[in-house]
């Protein structure tokens, strides 16, 4: 049996039963990486051996237990002990002293860990391309890239190489990989899992989610890795509900609104269509559709390109070589600085670190960072009134299936707009999960996106599921 | 000319938690180096802030206390700059959504009382401390992180000695309230001056230099005197003065142009994305007026009128918390307040000071002292045999008194008996001095009381020699 094809609860279930031994698996797991990663690059780097200790392996609390099982983590979420770099010449060599929080309850809930994911430099880029590892490929067209900033999570979970990863998503980063990899991912409601030990991008819109095989394994993972952090001060103190319960919900009679502002120039026709189907999947399961408007949304992407550099030119300002990383040696310390950054930081980074640092600058901090503030708070209220009127949001999750490598990667406003669906959702702090609603004329995964209002992820658990149940998208696998 | 000095001074001074101002490590002055820190402080990535209530307590007490308008919202705000001693390469401060602002705190000068209005109080991280040898840098992050809270005035001082009064009252205010120990020598109050001046009877400030590198209140004077000469110097010679920060050298006792203007930074501010808005409750603010000490010009004043002491002795007493509450621990033994702090303000403080020991340190048991006292009162001891041969015992070593006049046998001799064999023999071997005391010239006593004294090791009772002395003579 090829047990890495199986999904995160159908394992579990087994390692529980103890009908499979968590090392076979791993070991499994190991091989299948080892046959398929010299096309894929989906890890900047994963372990022969589990790399930690799994303490009372049966002793789980109902529904949240992995029994062993491994998970893949992308490349700037602390595991203590091993090399964590955001995939960035910069932090080579830099081994986090500490678990990040989502580590630590999934190693609470007997995970262990294969390995790092691949992903965009400091998770700048919708394809993976900045990688300092170099890019991943597209397991269904390996000359195309898998999305990104998590695409080397979405790619090695579409590819079989991992059961489950996690990602992190500030603009679109687990949703538009998820959507060109044919996987389920979803970012979370803003202050829903814990931030402690994922290395910043845009502190205000980062959020760390689950890729998945299916809706299932999200609602499991989250089971384990959701909920109020001390640690993290934007964590939020809302309850949690057991995802795998609320998934089985009914959605007949749920409404659903289709924002007109998104099925307009720049989405590619088929991928229309096939979201088009797709709503009529879930109008045929009982929703009630509606069109609605959300007027701000062409500002997102300009409002998110001042508040996330902005972000990021202070959150990575503390790589300079003094205590971890590359050093370039100077005769003086200014120089220090300067040659260490340069030689460490890929095109990308630099272009957004000094897009940010002039965002913030003394003359013009008010026309730009704080006048995107005020369109942030705009955008946000857009939602708000939707989910007046309807229960969950159904949009594209990018306007395009996944592009070929090099195609944009010299274009930044195209490759920007790449997450022109999944920006304004990071922009309001709400939670959104990409799930796999068809393929195109090149057999290449269109993603449907699910919004819903903030700490809400219990109707979208239960709309993606019940579209899920009733589809068999998520069941096809690229062939290798 | 004639000009006017216009002087605005802002102190950091740090909060006296136990524990940092975002996570939980110590805040211990002089530990190893780099054994008081964590993922947090040291601003690893992934690391994040969680803002220590204790801080927000201590830094709203002396708010407070400076009569200033405490925040209903306050929020925190990165301060961007690159530094080896900045491990996140920003500072958390606050920039526009402060703890406090608009107070003020009243001075004593000697023609009265002048008002200060205080601009702000706000809540920041400080930062590591830079340690270089002949060969490289070296990085010691065990400070950062501490509390700081930075006091700015207004440039209501006028003169060195009026920003030395502001300094000493603020200080005093922070001791009592137990915000801060403020030990400028180990860095826990921190003071940068803005000086400029302008013509008399002008109503347009003058161009400002911002001294730093002020270690003590004395250099805070003396950089603030050189200042004020030097601008004086310059304006008088037709030369304008620069915008700039320029550093006090103690040893040369002049300041030196730093940095100008021009290469100032651009701080960048922004609100601090993993810290939210803190609302600050006014049930807080009430219970905090509800627990603020008696502060130490209060305390004066009370001395004075309580226990009948004069302003310099009751301002001695309450010049250290510590002191004035030792004080009264004494005056609950023994009630004689002048008694009492005759003993302290004069030999207890002079040892302390041959000790190089603040009041602070002091581990005298006020039982000890008073016992001591009583000794005295009733006639078992004399005063400079407590001084010099008790005190020193029971401050320096710790010991009891009863156990000083156990081990040196000076209990006072009042025994006539006793005594009379010393008289006895003084008398036998001072002719002269009898002769002359007969003749009428009295103050010879004194010679043979001393003699009396010199016999019985310094134990005799002075005063009962003089009077047996005196009844001998007369017979």
């Amino acid at each position: 049996m090829e047990l890495y094809k199986l999904s995160t609860v159908e394992l579990s279930e087994k390692l529980k039963n103890k009908e499979i031994d968590s090392a076979v698996l791993y070991t499994r797991l190991v091989e299948r990486i080892k046959s398929v990663e010299g096309k894929m690059n989906a890890f900047a780097r994963y372990y022969e051996k589990p790399c930690h200790l799994i303490k009372n392996k049966d002793n789980y609390a109902v529904n949240k237990g992995l029994y062993g099982l491994p998970v893949a983590i992308k490349d700037n979420i602390c595991i203590k002990g091993k090399e964590t770099t955001c995939s960035s010449k910069i932090l080579q060599g830099f081994k986090a002293p500490y678990d990040a929080t989502v580590i630590s309850r999934l190693k609470g809930a007997g995970a262990s860990f294969i390995g790092q994911t691949n992903m965009d430099e400091f998770a700048f880029g919708s394809s993976t391309e900045t990688s300092f590892y170099g890019p991943t490929h597209n397991p269904w067209d390996l000359e195309r890239v898998p999305g990104g900033s998590s695409g080397g999570s979405a790619a090695a979970v579409a590819a079989d190489e991992a059961i489950v990863a996690l990602g992190s998503d500030t603009g679109g980063s687990i949703r538009q990989p998820a959507a060109m990899c044919g996987i389920v991912g979803l970012k979370p409601t803003y202050g829903r899992v814990s931030r402690y030990g994922l290395i910043a991008f845009a502190s205000s819109l980062d959020q760390i989610g689950t890729l998945s095989k299916t809706v299932e394994d999200a609602a499991l993972i989250m089971n384990i890795i959701s909920g109020k952090d001390e640690l993290d001060s934007t964590s939020c103190d809302v309850e949690v509900p057991d995802f795998l319960e609320v998934i089985k919900g009914d959605i007949k009679g749920l409404k659903a609104g289709i924002p007109k502002e998104y099925f307009i120039e720049g989405l590619d026709d088929e991928v229309k269509t096939i979201v088009k189907e797709a709503i009529e999947t879930l109008k045929k399961l009982g929703v009630e559709v509606e069109e609605i408007s959300l007027p701000h949304t062409k500002y997102a992407v300009s409002t998110y390109y001042l508040i996330a550099p902005a972000e990021a030119s202070s959150n990575l300002a503390r790589f300079d070589g003094v205590q971890y990383g590359i050093r370039q040696s100077a005769s003086d310390l200014a120089d220090m600085y300067k040659n260490t950054r340069a030689e460490g930081f890929g095109q990308e980074a630099i272009r957004r670190i000094i897009l940010g640092t002039y965002s913030l600058s003394s003359g013009y901090y008010e026309a730009y960072y704080l006048k995107a503030l005020k369109a942030r708070a705009v955008i946000a209220n857009d939602f708000k009134e939707a989910f007046k009127k309807v229960d969950f949001i159904l949009t594209p999750t990018a306007p395009t299936t996944a592009f070929k490598i090099n195609e944009k990667i010299n274009d930044s406003l195209q490759m920007y707009l790449s997450d022109i669906y999944t920006i304004p959702v990071n922009l309001a702090g709400i939670p959104a999960m990409s799930v796999p609603c068809g393929f195109d004329s090149k057999k290449l995964p269109v993603g449907l996106q699910i919004i819903t209002k903030a700490f809400d992820e219990a109707t979208i658990f239960k709309v993606a599921y019940s579209y899920q149940q009733n589809t068999l998208w998520h069941k096809e696998k690229p062939k290798l | 000319m004639k000009y006017k000095t216009v002087i605005g001074l802002e102190v950091h001074v740090q909060l006296a938690s136990k524990t940092k101002i975002f996570c939980g490590c110590r805040t211990n002055f002089g530990a190893e180096a780099n054994t008081q820190i964590c993922p947090v402080c040291l601003g690893l990535p992934g690391s994040l802030p969680v803002f220590n209530r204790k801080v927000l307590e201590l830094s709203l007490k002396a708010a407070i206390t400076l009569n200033c308008t405490i925040a209903e919202t306050m929020k925190f705000d990165r301060k961007n700059y690159f530094y080896p001693d900045l491990p996140k390469a920003y500072q958390i401060s606050q920039f526009d959504m402060p703890l406090a602002v608009k107070g003020y705190l009243d001075i004593e000068l000697n023609g009265g009382n002048k008002r200060i209005e205080i601009t702000r109080v706000h809540l920041e991280e400080d930062a590591g401390k830079l340690i270089h040898t002949q060969k490289e840098s070296l990085v010691d992050f065990n400070r950062c992180g501490t509390p700081l809270i930075e006091i700015v005035s207004e440039p209501d001082l006028n003169n060195p000695e009026e920003a030395y009064s502001y300094l000493k009252k603020l200080k005093s205010i922070l001791n009592y309230l137990e915000v801060s120990d403020c030990n400028m020598q180990e860095g826990s109050l921190r003071c940068d001056a803005n000086i400029s001046l302008m013509p008399q009877g002008s109503n347009k400030l003058g161009t400002r230099a911002e001294v730093k590198n002020l270690n003590s209140f004395k250099a805070v004077k003396d950089a603030l005197t050189y200042e004020v000469t030097r601008q004086q110097a310059e304006l008088e010679e037709g030369r304008k003065i620069f915008q700039e920060t320029r550093l006090w050298d103690d040893t040369a006792k002049k300041t030196i142009s730093m940095r100008s203007k021009e290469e100032a930074h651009d701080y960048r501010y922004f609100p601090e994305p993993d810290l939210p808005k803190f609302l600050i409750q006014t049930s807080m603010i009430n219970d905090i007026k509800k627990s603020l000490p008696e502060l130490g010009h209060e305390k004066k004043d009370r001395f004075v009128k309580d226990y009948s002491l004069s302003e310099y002795d009751a301002d001695i007493l309450t010049s250290s918390k510590a002191m004035a509450e030792y004080y009264e621990r004494c005056l609950k033994i023994l009630n004689e307040p002048k008694e009492v702090a005759n003993w302290l303000i004069g030999p207890v403080l002079s040892e302390l000071k041959n000790l190089n020991e603040a009041f602070d340190s002091i581990k005298l048991d006020p039982r000890e002292l008073i016992e001591m006292i009583k000794l005295i009162k009733e006639n078992k001891v004399n005063v400079n045999t407590a001084k010099e041969e008790i005190l020193p015992e029971i401050i320096e070593n710790y010991k009891k008194t009863a156990d000083v006049l156990k081990e040196k046998d000076i209990l006072q001799v009042s025994d006539e008996a006793e005594l009379s064999a010393f008289i006895k023999q003084v008398i036998s071997e001072n002719e002269k001095s009898i002769n002359d005391y007969q003749q009428g010239k009295k103050s010879a006593i004194m010679y043979l009381v001393g003699q009396v004294m010199r016999l019985s090791k310094g134990k005799a009772n002075p005063k009962k020699v003089k009077e047996m002395l005196e009844k001998k003579l007369e017979n």
